[in-house]
């Protein structure tokens, strides 16, 4: 597709546009308008993340896995997907959710602990989160070869880290793909930091190497650059619906913040390495963009920031309006058929109750 | 034979045909697994089968255990109902984590919105001289994981209609085979058998009613036990036998009722009694019957060591003295 070592950038930091040669076509419908969505999209993710790292800090979230620095990997890969794609991520994906429609409240019961899950996966034909490392990189091959046994034109995307392609699943995913020609995109947001972990300790190659050893197209993108996401998603995207296969994207990015609120990132790594990042800032950049072509007003920029505060309250309100279930729920649905254990540990349980309320 | 008698059938036979039944009746039904192709597996167990309905439906997969149990978690996702074949027990650990993390908890995880009617069938246990990590029980370690039902068949006509029961229940279910008796014939006649209609997937089943002893066993120890049943019989003892069939959810009343009848208890697994499905069991019987037992309940079954090799197998595999001496410590303790 391109030079392995190649990274594929269509605006640079300082907010200038590239053309590339086997890219630019796939966002040339894309225009200041389109960008601008792009660009608010990215406002309103980076504020309800920041909302939810507050919530976490004030103890109404058990944990939360922050996104900050990753939004145009996760914008610009979502906004590529159709209606009847699917997704399958790991647990950072909070934007990937919001541009599938997921509701507001529902990103949070999962990190409260109110539910195991916040949506149902079949109403934004996007799986919840998987904590297992990788694990969901199976799922997503199994589901694109669903796809082609159903002779369907739809896709799949898979999310994951740089630290997940030390995984055997992720390799088995691959070849899986690989070798059925699953519409797959394996979308590797190479975020540095696998926790504590540098990718160095994951691989002594490039990333993108990876998928170049299951026979795959890899490309290699600049992760901070929504609309060069934007145009290889979209590219893996097509060659998947034509029957191509998978494709490889290592999508070269920093997660800015912890691993999850639980981390301590001045532990392993750098204030210089924090700062050279900032300076790559996803959003930063489009604002240029938007600003030199006399796509942002300063009544936009009030206007997106005002939508990003709305849904921040949202987010916050569906957050403390979550009740916890109640007791006996917890043996529900651990099977979809009756299960004479279940009922009887029900059944005992319940009576326990009664006896604490007598 | 008199046209009118059951037709006498191998174990693995009656596999293949429940099989083909499922894959007839049902186009979700997926196989997939190492082999199961052109070569039929390496049993044979699904001999025919990718001949007959097409290489999309009975699927050869990369050399991947996790990646076989993995994708049919996608599959299931798009509405497909997977019935994987693992080649042997000692192979299924790559496949662990997928098994007990994904495909045991999704229904929960997602409050119901997804299913996982996923089969994994076994061929499992020893007996055949097999060399190492191709003679486990590891039943147990599946049986603890919630969300997941575990079932062993082990004779011709609960194979043929246990394996399309799995197939059909919406919760993922562990198919094991008892390997060792493939090649064991018994009475299945498939075109009077309706898995709908017949003994539920979770029922266990007295196979030889007794008085003075009831011997709980499943898989291939069935065959063990009945023989030492006969013997004991010879020697004017009645043992009951039932036929466990069910590991989770546990038929704890049909073994519960059982007990009260004969008082006494022993349980016979391959597995390693430590830790196993035999001490679960012997728990619950001894809270619910525990003023029927005349004695302790009595396990028999591997020992707390790996696998031992093919010539030491016969030591470690429960056979009909074992059996048969447990029972005599059921009236002498």
């Amino acid at each position: 597709m391109s030079d392995l070592d190649e990274i594929v950038q269509l605006v640079t930091i300082a907010g200038e546009r590239h053309i590339h040669p086997d890219f630019s076509t796939y966002v040339d419908d894309v225009d200041m308008a389109d960008i601008r969505k792009l660009y608010e999209d990215m406002v309103v993710v980076r504020r309800l993340d920041a909302e939810a790292t507050a919530l976490q800090r004030q103890g109404q979230l058990g944990l939360w896995a922050p996104l900050l620095g990753q939004e145009a990997a996760q914008i610009g890969s979502a906004r590529a997907l159709e209606a009847d794609d699917f997704a399958f991520p790991s647990y950072r994906e909070h934007a990937v959710a919001y541009c599938r429609g997921v509701q507001l409240k529902e990103l949070m019961p999962f990190w409260r602990g109110t539910s195991l899950s916040g949506w149902d996966p079949n109403k934004y034909n996007m799986a919840t989160p998987a904590i297992i490392i990788g694990a969901q990189t199976l799922h997503a091959a199994g589901y694109g070869m669903g796809v082609n046994f159903d002779g369907a034109n739809s896709a799949v995307i898979t999310y994951f880290g740089d630290g997940a392609t030390s995984q055997g699943d992720v390799a088995e995913a691959m070849g899986f793909a690989a070798s059925f020609a699953a519409p797959v995109v394996f979308f590797c947001q190479n975020n540095q930091w696998a926790i504590s972990e540098p990718v160095t300790l994951q691989t002594k190659a490039q990333i993108s190497h990876r998928g170049h050893g299951y026979g795959m197209p890899t490309v290699r993108v600049d992760g901070n650059d929504v609309l060069a996401v934007l145009a290889v998603t979209r590219a893996a995207l097509e060659l998947a619906r034509e029957g191509g296969g998978p494709t490889f994207i290592e999508a070269v990015t920093y997660r800015r913040g912890p691993h999850t609120t639980s981390d301590d990132p001045t532990r392993y790594r750098t204030a210089e390495d924090e700062a050279e990042w900032i300076r790559r800032d996803p959003i930063e950049r489009i604002r240029l963009l938007l600003e030199s072509a006399g796509a942002l007003s300063e009544g936009d920029v009030k206007a997106i920031g005002d939508h990003a505060d709305a849904a921040a309250a949202e987010l916050r309100r569906g957050c403390l309006e979550l009740e916890d279930p109640p007791a006996m729920s917890i043996f529900d649905d651990a099977y979809a058929e009756p299960h004479s254990l279940i009922d009887a540990e029900r059944r005992e349980y319940a009576a326990y109750l009664d006896t604490l309320d007598a | 034979m008199s046209a009118a008698a059951p037709a006498r059938v191998p174990l693995g036979k009656a596999v293949n045909a429940g099989l083909r039944k499922a894959l007839a009746d049902d186009d979700k039904v997926i196989l997939m697994g190492e082999d199961i192709g052109k070569l039929g597996g390496v049993f044979r167990i699904t001999d025919g089968l990718q001949a007959e309905f097409g290489d999309k439906r009975v699927i050869d997969t990369p050399l991947a255990e996790s990646g076989i149990i993995g994708t049919a978690v996608g599959l299931a996702f798009r509405g497909y109902r997977p019935v994987c074949e693992i080649q042997f027990d000692g192979f299924i650990y790559p496949a662990f984590d997928q098994i007990v993390s994904q495909v045991a908890k999704l229904h929960h995880r997602t409050a119901g919105a997804v299913k996982m009617p996923i089969t994994i069938r076994v061929p499992f246990g020893g007996g055949i001289g097999a060399v190492e990590h191709h003679s486990e029980s590891p039943e147990g370690y599946f049986a603890a994981t919630a969300g997941l039902r575990v079932v062993s068949c082990s004779n011709a006509a609960d194979a043929y209609t246990m394996i399309q029961q799995a197939i059909a229940s919406d919760d993922p279910v562990l198919f094991f085979e008892p390997k060792r008796r493939y090649w064991e014939k018994g009475e299945a006649d498939f075109a009077a058998l309706d898995a709908a209609e017949a003994y539920p997937l979770h029922k266990a089943r007295v196979v030889r009613p007794g008085t003075d002893v009831t011997l709980l066993v499943y898989g291939p120890l069935v065959t063990t036990g009945l023989q030492a049943a006969k013997v004991a019989a010879e020697e004017g003892r009645s043992i009951e036998v039932v036929d466990l069939r069910s590991i989770s959810p546990l038929d704890m009343d049909t073994i519960a009722d059982s007990v009260r009848r004969t008082g006494r208890l022993v349980i016979a697994h391959e597995a390693p009694v430590f830790m196993g499905v035999g001490a679960e069991i012997a728990a619950r019987v001894s809270t619910e019957c525990f003023y029927h037992l005349e004695a302790p309940i009595r396990r028999v079954g591997g020992f707390a060591i790996p696998y031992p090799p093919a010539k030491l197998e016969q030591h470690f595999l429960p056979d009909v003295d074992r059996i048969l001496d447990a029972v005599d410590h059921t009236f002498t303790d």
